[in-house]
């Protein structure tokens, strides 16, 4: 149901509402939060990747005159006896217990009143271990015999993963199935039958704002500011730790400095109460850059794509097999290898499925969400697989997206029927802004020049539940409460507009609440792309709640329905002066069918489908493999844009983000050691980077059930800009690249194989 | 122990943002630690420590430089200026306002940093080219890449400031 009322609101650019607080600095994030008597924490990190530790010296720390504590994980079974944890699997250990899993593992935590003195104290300590062998690679990991964990310990929250529980000697975490159709059968009937293996690599969310905790535990309360992405899951992972109720345990996250999917769950949290509990003080750690790649990554991937395809180029049949490199702790890898999973086989209406995706533990530093759940990596394996199938069929790339594409009211091989997914306008505007008719100049000398597109689409973490509060005032004035955190994406804003566009109200009136677990009412979570869809209903359903309780009002002061006396006045003659309040209430979750573990059928897998797409138009230099992104484009279905301008700022900037992915970001290692921990060596795209001609838009479109028309935005862009790039390359040199970053190397390296030249030594 | 560098202690003065200050700093204090410590200042902001992000920029005798490199001993006798310092009241810089206008960042992280670094820009060339706006801010870096609506923004304040300056 929407509501009649039109009050501007929607499809309006407003400014943001705290655009005023970010110019002059004084925005409030975590980072600058200092509570009176409070301790800094300086982590002692694991130096190798896989070892027991055999011996911690601490006395040279503890003697650094200004040191409170240092802590190991003795200290804190003191206080919590079991202190694992994690939103998957409880697997993660507050400070090392006994065994190292990774280099850059945390061991070890200094406390002292100075920064400087814990820094300098903590790089006394030592420590001696017995190594381990280790294992890295996400393939050999399938079948290695070397064991990160020694069992699987699945977390309660999440009760299909229940039988995994105890399960020992794998390193495979969760193995997600999709089955639609006879696969074998499917390739017996082809005409054509093309395989190949892609990958993609690990990568780091970059968050200007590093991750930072603070937390105050005492007499039985506790108290954390964090720059969090979830802080309803933090206190019932905190509580859960701590054995208290819920209500004791209060989250706060003011604004964030960056997320992109790094700050979800449970990251600093669990050791910064715990050294709180255990002292008796406010303790704050705030990570260094180059400690942000010990705390969470994107998964490095391996994906086996096999299609059978009939002569006049239908694709009747596909098998993937998707290995993700989870890193040593689970974190939320199980659910991106599930979410990616079920999307794996690309937004194609094929007649038999089979997917299998794995998620695997290895020595890395630990893998989760970043801005897709996956999406984007398993879309550069489809997508590159398209044009490669393309080509060799001697037909156009859109022509053959457009004779395969899975439309509007088909099923999606899970059963559940595409709906609202505006694939085919995505690949028309393309088309279109790439100029796709016109005959594209290669060149033949040294400069080569080619484009390529994609087009991908993701499921949306389900089923998951938003609630929000309006609350008017005596004076009219009026509060909204979400848990939705504002991370740059401008969710106060938007949900602002939701609310003020039901309740008739100017949206730059209302004042949104952050989230703070005792005020604020329960959210699942900032992921996903889900905020929109899910609290915007939820913030839609309350403000219809406070208008109908308004109504009510006038009523019970014997006022006829459609009275215009104004809410301040009817407080008063309520209540006799200015007093009282009037508190509308929403709450959302949407259908939802759980997919049957063998075979991941369901009616209903997603609530919506996440849609984008993306071309590139790129110049490559075949004498040194450098090129340039001349053009890029991104086209993306998020239905009704709330607010146009930051509907577009989500677009582009996930555009430029994922192109970082694509062409520069790497973690690289050396024996599990991380060689480039640095803003020096691990480069974001920056300024200088940003392609000469950069084109952001979305399509006409509409979610029929978002709140007035809108779906999730932040992660469309992602999906599918990686194999555009890939395409516009291998369009230029002749062969594809298999494995992002596609760095110049790369380039000139396959360029040499495919022209037959000598190939320079690695 | 031997004399650790923190142990070592002394008093430095300065102006910030027009008033003149002491604070007593340690050796190994940065000025960042002096701006976000001692005078709880939330402008500039520490983010990846080695100078090459940009988030802490702040001006020292009218030149901007990273604070996060900028040993605090050195400040002593300087005149500094932070984000603080460039508005008064609810009277925004120029640049506030076209960074506002255009829509020039999103979690607002490394705002202020870029605010200072254009205003340098628009001080030295009031009529920038995109090329030498890429140039002169690639030493800024936004996560949320809001670099199309920041090069917008520049261009926004560059011409609002050339309007002002006609006019006058």
């Amino acid at each position: 149901m929407e509501t009649s009322i039109a009050a501007g609101n929607i499809g309006n650019s407003i400014a943001r509402l705290e655009a005023r607080d970010k110019v002059t600095g004084r925005a409030e994030y975590t980072h600058h939060l200092r509570l009176p008597n409070m301790l800094y924490g300086k982590i002692f990190r694991s130096t190798v990747p896989h070892g027991l530790i055999k011996h911690i010296d601490v006395e040279a720390a503890r003697a650094v005159p200004g040191v409170f504590r240092v802590v190991t994980i003795e200290d804190i079974r003191t206080v919590i006896p079991h202190p694992y944890y994690g939103p998957a699997f409880h697997d993660q250990p507050v400070l090392a217990d006994g065994k190292v899993r990774f280099a850059g593992e945390p061991v070890a935590v200094v406390l002292a009143e100075d920064r400087r003195v814990a820094e300098e104290a903590m790089a006394l300590i030592t420590a001696e271990y017995e190594p381990l062998p280790a294992v890295y690679d996400e393939n050999d990991a399938m079948s290695s015999k070397v064991f990160v964990h020694d069992e699987l310990k699945p977390a309660a929250t999440f009760p299909d993963l229940k039988h995994l529980k105890g399960r020992a000697g794998t390193n495979v975490a969760l193995d997600y199935k999709l089955r639609h159709g006879d696969v074998d059968k499917g390739f017996e009937e082809a005409d054509h039958i093309f395989e190949h293996t892609f990958q993609a690599q690990q990568c780091m969310h970059t968050p200007m704002e590093p991750f930072v905790t603070v937390a105050d535990v005492v007499d039985g309360r506790a108290t954390l500011h964090t720059a969090s992405q979830g802080p309803s899951f933090v206190r019932i992972e905190i509580a859960r730790l701590l054995g208290w109720p819920e209500n004791r345990v209060r989250v706060r996250a003011p604004f964030l400095g960056g997320g992109f999917g790094g700050k979800l769950y449970i990251k600093l949290e669990a050791l910064t109460t715990a050294l709180s509990l255990l002292v008796q003080r406010p303790v704050k750690i705030s990570l260094t850059m180059e400690e942000q790649f010990f705390m969470i990554t994107r998964h490095a991937c391996t994906f086996t794509i096999k299609s059978g395809v009939t002569s006049q180029g239908k694709v009747i049949a596909r098998k993937c097999r998707v290995v993700w490199n989870g890193g040593a702790y689970a974190d939320i890898g199980p659910r991106v290898t599930q979410k990616a999973g079920l999307t794996s086989a690309g937004p194609y209406d094929i007649d038999n499925v089979w997917v299998d995706s794995y998620a695997v533990y290895t020595n890395r530093p630990p893998a989760g969400a970043l801005r897709g759940f996956g999406a984007p990596q398993t879309a550069w394996a489809y997508e590159c697989h398209t044009d490669m199938i393309a080509k060799a069929m001697g037909i156009d790339p859109i022509a053959f997206r457009r004779l395969n594409l899975l439309r509007n009211g088909r099923p999606h091989p899970s059963g559940t029927l595409l709906t609202d997914a505006a694939l085919d306008q995505v690949i028309d505007r393309l088309a279109a802004r790439l100029d796709w008719d016109r005959p594209l100049d290669r060149g033949t000398g040294r400069i080569r020049r080619g484009r390529g597109i994609a087009i991908g689409f993701k499921g949306i973490t389900a089923p998951t539940t938003s609630v929000a509060v309006v609350n008017f005032f005596a004076d009219g004035s009026c509060n909204l409460y979400i848990g939705t955190v504002d991370m740059g994406q401008g969710s106060d804003t938007v949900m602002a507009q939701i609310a003020a566009e039901v309740l008739n109200i100017d949206a730059t009136s209302i004042q949104v609440i952050h989230s703070d677990t005792d005020v604020t009412p329960y959210d699942m979570g900032t992921l996903g792309s889900r905020s929109t869809f899910h609290m915007g209903t939820a913030v839609r359903l309350a403000a219809e709640d406070a208008n109908r309780k308004i109504a009510e009002f006038g009523r019970a002061l014997g006022l006829p329905d459609g009275h215009n006396i104004p809410l301040p006045e009817l407080f008063k003659r309520k209540y006799g002066m200015q007093a009282g309040n009037i508190i509308g209430t929403g709450s959302f979750i949407p259908n939802y069918e759980k997919p049957d573990p063998e075979t991941g059928k369901s009616t209903k897998v997603t609530p919506f489908w996440g849609v984008g797409g993306a071309g590139a138009e790129v110049e490559v230099d075949t004498e040194t493999g450098h090129f340039t992104i001349k053009k890029l484009v991104n086209v993306a279905d998020i239905g009704v844009a709330i607010n146009p301008k930051m509907a577009t700022m989500q677009l582009s900037g996930a555009g430029i983000m994922q192109m970082g992915f694509t062409i520069t970001e790497n973690m690289v290692f050396n024996d599990g050691q991380l060689t480039n921990g640095s803003l020096a060596d691990y480069k974001i795209p920056s300024l200088l980077d940003m392609p000469e001609e950069y084109i952001n838009e979305y399509t006409e479109s509409r979610q029929k059930d978002g709140p007035f028309g809108a779906k999730g935005a932040g992660e469309a862009t992602s999906i599918a800009l990686s194999p555009a790039i890939g395409n516009a390359i291998a369009d230029a040199i002749g062969v594809h690249i298999p494995d992002t970053p596609i760095t110049p190397e790369k380039v000139y390296r396959a360029w040499c194989r495919a022209q037959g030249l000598p190939e320079v030594e690695e | 122990m031997s004399q650790k560098p923190t142990s070592q202690k002394r008093t430095i003065q300065f102006k910030l943002n027009g008033y003149p200050v002491s604070a007593d700093i340690q050796a190994g204090d940065t000025l960042i630690d002096v701006l976000t410590q001692r005078f709880s200042l939330r402008g500039a902001r520490e983010s990846c420590g080695q100078g090459l992000c940009g988030c802490c920029t702040v001006l020292v005798d009218k030149k901007a430089i990273s604070s996060c490199l900028y040993l605090a001993w050195f400040a002593d006798g300087t005149e500094i200026e932070t984000v603080e310092g460039i508005s008064s009241g609810s009277q925004l810089d120029p640049v506030q306002q076209a960074f506002i206008d255009a829509g020039a960042f999103q979690c607002g992280f490394c705002t202020p940093g870029f605010i200072m670094m254009v205003r340098e820009l628009l001080k030295e060339n009031p009529d920038p080219s995109e090329e030498d706006i890429r140039h002169y801010l690639c030493g800024n870096l936004c996560r949320c890449s809001a670099y199309p609506e920041i090069i917008d923004a520049v261009k926004l304040a560059a011409s609002r400031q050339r309007e002002a300056a006609t006019v006058a």
